[in-house]
């Protein structure tokens, strides 16, 4: 079983519409890399010129955000689900 | 009546600054950055004056060329121009000369200052076409969106954490809404709304129509400039959430200074959290951009614990551009900011109105607000709808039989004079 990563509506085309995609590797970093091979473009648009995860940026691993882990450094192994969800306002 | 005229010209990104139609989109496709609406103030500066402004009802509306629809207002035209209260009791117990309260608490027509964004966010949203709307929300909002949509007649559907004041839930049930408990925190109903926005295409009035949505708390910053005689206040003090509504009272400042309402002066905004949740105090006491979010929030003030605030960065901007500061306060705090407030200026705010309060008073204690400057506080909510937190914190009625001993008895020891005085007769 994959790692499946759930793509959120402004990336799609990058994607071919596609909500969810597979990915393979060890960590956050690794997973963004690869995926970057298969849709060229989708990298620069989560992270900045240093490498960093963009501000308005969230990244969750079965629902638990990337800051309260090790950031890009976090493991993943297959069957996670990794959500990247843009950051929304108050209520 | 001639054809409304639109002065808000495009979504641009905060970020990059790239340019977006004005649709029902609220992320850069490039970097995320959250898009904002964009005017044309020097068209706006020919349209606006004092006295037109002045001339029109009084409803947030009177500000219409600075806020974000095409056509007129087809929601909530009656919402806003809430008082403005010069509360000197309070300002005497907080040891300051010139004191003022926005009062929020009795916005139209749900109580909160929500009403203010919703109004702007449905009025959009009937341009855009949209049928459904929704919301995630801590409470206010979803009360704000589920009246207003019955009001227009649209469907609603709002997402609220399932352990939400009682009084809040009632408090959208009873329009007919949609509402949807989601067991979990309010961030983690934020994080589904967002995914359900992408897949189902209602309009969601926080996260595809959060451009219009947000732009709606500008009016209560203009309306705070007009009702002080079209000046600014030098300190404005501001409940932060996911920090929205401070960074837009800035931006209503600026932009009545831009398009010439106001002449420039310099003032503060300050930021007021609960402790239990203050990601963007701690940075702003840390000195850091960096927001780290909270991942348990635990405190009595549900309306504001968003531990992963979306505008936070810019939160920390506006307080940093302006000279202002961040405080928080414990829970204790809160409740006595709340019986402060409702002692010394009658006004019976939530919880997040006594967080503000209480952080005024912290914030003046350490000089961070000089005593002789004036400060309004923004109180953006009714405690009638989070009374569960104040319960057994403000006592209990005595009880008595209908019988005047026992009243006499009741009232010996609270030194009212005992003589019976009678009103003086007419004037023969």
């Amino acid at each position: 079983m994959p790692i499946l990563v759930r793509i959120p509506s402004p990336l799609r085309k990058l994607t071919n519409d596609q909500e969810i995609v597979p990915a393979e590797g060890a960590t956050i970093g690794d997973v963004l890399a690869n995926l970057d091979s298969t849709f060229p473009g989708l990298v620069e648009r989560i992270c900045d010129e240093q490498g960093n995860v963009r501000r308005f940026v969230n990244i969750f691993v079965n629902d638990e955000d990337i800051r309260f882990l090790e950031e890009k450094a976090t493991t993943v192994k297959e069957g996670d689900e990794i959500s990247i969800v843009p950051a929304i306002a108050g209520g | 009546m001639s054809q409304p005229q639109t002065f808000f010209s495009n979504l641009k990104c905060r970020e990059c600054g790239r340019l977006y139609p004005k649709e029902a989109i609220h992320i850069c496709e490039f970097d995320f950055g959250p898009l904002e609406a964009a005017y044309d103030y020097d068209l706006i500066s020919r349209h606006i004056s004092r006295d037109i402004i002045a001339s029109r009802p009084q409803t947030m509306w009177r500000y219409r060329e600075l806020l974000p629809i095409d056509g007129e207002p087809t929601v909530g035209q009656q919402v806003g121009f809430t008082p403005l209260v010069r509360a000197d009791r309070l300002a005497a117990k907080l040891g300051v000369d010139e004191l003022y309260i926005k009062n929020d608490t009795v916005n139209y027509p749900t109580l909160s200052f929500k009403d203010r964004v919703v109004s702007v966010a449905l009025s959009r949203a009937r341009e855009l076409g949209f049928q459904i709307v929704a919301c995630a929300s801590t409470g206010n909002l979803a009360n704000s969106v589920a009246a207003n949509a019955a009001a227009a007649g649209l469907t609603s559907y709002v997402l609220i954490p399932a352990d939400l004041e009682r009084s809040k839930v009632v408090g959208s049930l009873v329009y007919g809404t949609q509402v949807i408990g989601i067991h979990g925190a309010y961030d983690q109903v934020n994080r589904l709304c967002s995914e359900i926005a992408g897949k189902y295409g209602w309009g969601f009035v926080n996260v595809n129509l959060r451009p219009y949505y947000a732009e709606g708390s500008k009016s209560m910053g203009f309306e705070i400039a007009e009702q002080l005689g079209w000046k600014l206040p030098k300190h404005t003090v501001i409940p932060m959430a996911s920090g929205s509504l401070l960074t837009k009272i800035h931006k209503a400042y600026k932009e009545f200074i831009r398009v010439g309402i106001l002449n420039e002066e310099p003032f503060s905004v300050h930021g007021a959290q609960a402790s239990g949740c203050s990601p963007i105090s701690s940075a702003k006491k840390r000195a850091t951009d960096m927001v780290k979010p909270v991942p348990n929030p635990k405190t009595i003030v549900k309306s504001l614990a968003i531990g992963t605030p979306a505008d936070g960065y810019y939160a920390l901007r506006s307080m940093q551009e302006t000279g202002g500061s961040a405080e928080d306060c414990t829970d204790e705090e809160v409740i006595e900011g709340i019986r402060h407030l409702a002692e010394y200026a009658g006004i019976f705010a939530e919880t997040a109105g006594g967080v503000t309060v209480a952080c005024a008073r912290k914030l003046i204690e350490s000089g961070k607000i000089p005593r002789n400057e004036s400060i309004v506080l923004c109180i953006t909510g009714h405690g009638l709808k989070t009374q569960e937190a104040i319960h057994g914190e403000c006592g209990e009625p005595r009880l008595i039989n209908p019988s005047l001993r026992e009243f006499e008895a009741l009232i010996a020891n609270d030194n009212i004079p005992t003589t019976t005085t009678t009103a003086s007769s007419c004037p023969s």
